[in-house]
């Protein structure tokens, strides 16, 4: 069972404490690629939620099972198995965003935020935390993944919603700015990814600061990240 | 930024050094303006416009002395030189992003003046090049003769734009023309027919080319610059494209055609040659500057840029920290360095 304190800080530390691309720095390869627009941002998130879901209960329950010389391959193992469950439900339903989005879902497997998740919490915790943080993780990821896209698309196309008819059919992307806005390739393209996360890094970075200042605390130590891809 | 010992500090302070940098661009600008029309000074009065605000912006959200640091000229500086490396006939609103981009990100992000890793002017270039490549690339034809409000109309975005207006730089007409690659083409012929082509490289282009250099050894005479860099930066692309020249004449043009054609002379003296995101050490700035004239030619024939100054010195920029970290000079008293 899980108590609700420790519900509270996995859900504290996947959203905002610990947050996968802003503060961990992983996974910056598909963030780079699919946050062209918020759509497929959310998307990729999405399939990464299920399979961090999914891996972080069976993990957690294989754990004392698994030799510990060997957890990393068996976890790979495990993931790959259901990213290409993931993958599969992705082409069979949502396939023109499935095209879309491409080698980036098969790519979960490899993806840093998925076996870090696996190899710090699932293989030392219990199923049901280790479901949570697989969910958390991933709806940090999901905000700060659709927050990055809308605004490169907003500012390199000035439309929002851009790619929902890929998911709704009935929905269209809405024009936001005038049809003579000339667009801002830069933001579409990787370094305006790059320009943006940093500015989305310091806005977080800025809010700690205000949030220790107003507290009259000691300024938390700088989270040390880790680089990949 | 660090540079190396003798710390002998020269008695001027940086509104004077920017305030020179401004006279020094004159023979150029007026060359320019004869060439283009009243246009380019539109561009400079927006550029420069838009300058000050993004600098008082970014001064007022950093907490800094605003009147300080408005009136120290560096920003002017930044936006004259943005002004004259975009096309003339540019919409007021390409210019005025470039501009502010160049101030708020690649200058005041990255801690304010004296604190930039790179040019900020080569910023706002290379930023508005892959973001609006075909804006960027939209230079007047030759001999167009437009009035002022004419060309205010067509910055300001009141008249349509018309293709007729812009044609290709003698560059492009060059690089366009190689590409071909049937064999059929001839530099020397080409030279002669095309009329956008004047004595050594694009006409009127060239003269505009003499005025940066005028201002650029004035520069040199008032000892703000040294002539490290823009040597470097002449010798090394006259040598490159004199050996392809001299290997064969009828594909590759002269050195004095690159000398005087697009940014090159405006880059050896105003922009390779600063102070913040350049080399410091004697040693180090020839490198640089060497640099910069080798990648400039090489992305200007060879890449698929108009021209390669801007992304050259960017580049040259990124090197320059470990280039001073190589090329100390050694420490008074020692052999060797220390």
């Amino acid at each position: 069972m899980i108590t609700r304190e420790e519900f509270k800080t996995i859900a504290e530390n996947g959203i905002w404490k610990q947050n996968t691309s802003i503060v961990q720095i992983l996974g910056l390869c598909p963030l780079l690629a699919v946050t062209t627009n918020a759509v497929n941002g959310i998307m990729l998130s999405l399939a990464t939620i299920i399979v961090m879901a999914l891996s972080g209960v069976a993990i957690a329950s294989l754990r004392n099972l698994i030799p510990h010389e060997i957890r990393i391959p068996v976890f790979i193992l495990i993931v790959a198995a259901l990213v290409t469950v993931v993958d599969l439900l992705f082409n069979a339903n949502l396939h023109e965003l499935y095209l879309v989005l491409g080698i980036f879902i098969p790519l979960i497997v490899t993806n840093c935020i998925v076996l870090a998740r696996v190899e710090a919490f699932a293989a030392k915790n219990p199923p049901l935390q280790s479901t949570f943080d697989g969910i958390f993780m991933g709806i940090g990821m999901l905000w700060t993944l659709g927050l990055l896209g809308a605004l490169r698309e907003f500012i390199g196309s000035g439309t929002i919603l851009g790619g929902i008819d890929m998911v709704f059919p009935d929905l269209h992307p809405i024009q936001v700015l005038p049809e003579s806005y000339p667009g801002f390739l830069l933001a579409l393209l990787p370094p305006g990814a790059f320009i943006l996360l940093g500015c989305l890094i310091a806005w977080k970075n800025w809010m700690e600061a205000r949030a220790a200042e107003r507290a009259k605390l000691k300024p938390p130590a700088p989270i040390a990240t880790a680089g990949c891809h | 930024m660090f540079a190396p010992a003798p710390f002998l500090l020269k008695d001027v302070s940086v509104s004077q050094v920017m305030i020179q940098v401004c006279v020094a661009l004159i023979p150029g600008i007026a060359a320019y303006a004869s060439l283009v029309g009243p246009a380019i000074l539109v561009q400079l009065v927006i550029a420069t416009l838009a300058a000050l605000i993004a600098e008082a912006l970014m001064l007022k959200v950093c907490r800094k002395p605003m009147a300080l640091f408005l009136s120290d000229g560096s920003a002017i500086v930044t936006a004259w030189l943005i002004a004259l490396t975009f096309p003339p006939l540019a919409p007021w609103w390409l210019i005025a992003t470039g501009t502010a981009f160049a101030i708020v990100v690649a200058k005041h992000l990255y801690g304010g003046l004296g604190q930039n890793p790179f040019n900020p002017a080569m910023v706002a270039f290379a930023v508005c090049i892959v973001a609006f490549p075909a804006l960027m690339s939209q230079w007047p034809s030759v001999g167009l003769q437009l009035g002022l409000i004419e060309q205010m109309n067509i910055i300001l975005g009141w008249a349509p734009r018309v293709d007729a207006l812009t044609g290709a730089t003698p560059l492009d007409a060059m690089k366009t023309a190689l590409k071909l690659g049937d064999g059929s083409f001839d530099v020397t012929t080409l030279l002669a027919n095309q009329d956008i082509y004047g004595n050594f490289a694009g006409r009127g282009w060239e003269w505009v080319a003499a005025g940066y250099l005028l201002g650029g050894l004035w520069l040199w005479h008032r000892k703000l610059i040294t002539w490290h860099v823009p040597v470097a930066f002449v010798a090394s692309l006259s040598l490159i494209s004199g050996a392809l020249w001299i290997y064969n004449p009828s594909q590759f043009a002269s050195p004095l055609f690159h000398l005087l054609s697009g940014g090159a002379m405006l880059g050896a003296f105003f922009i390779a040659t600063d102070p913040v995101s350049g080399c410091t050490t004697p040693r180090g700035k020839l490198i640089f500057g060497a640099g910069c004239g080798l990648l400039a030619y090489i992305i200007r024939v060879f890449g698929g840029y108009p021209d390669g100054v801007a992304f050259a010195v960017l580049l040259m920029n990124l090197c320059a920290p470990v280039i001073d970290l190589l090329t100390q000079p050694p420490i008074f008293g020692m052999k060797d360095k220390a």
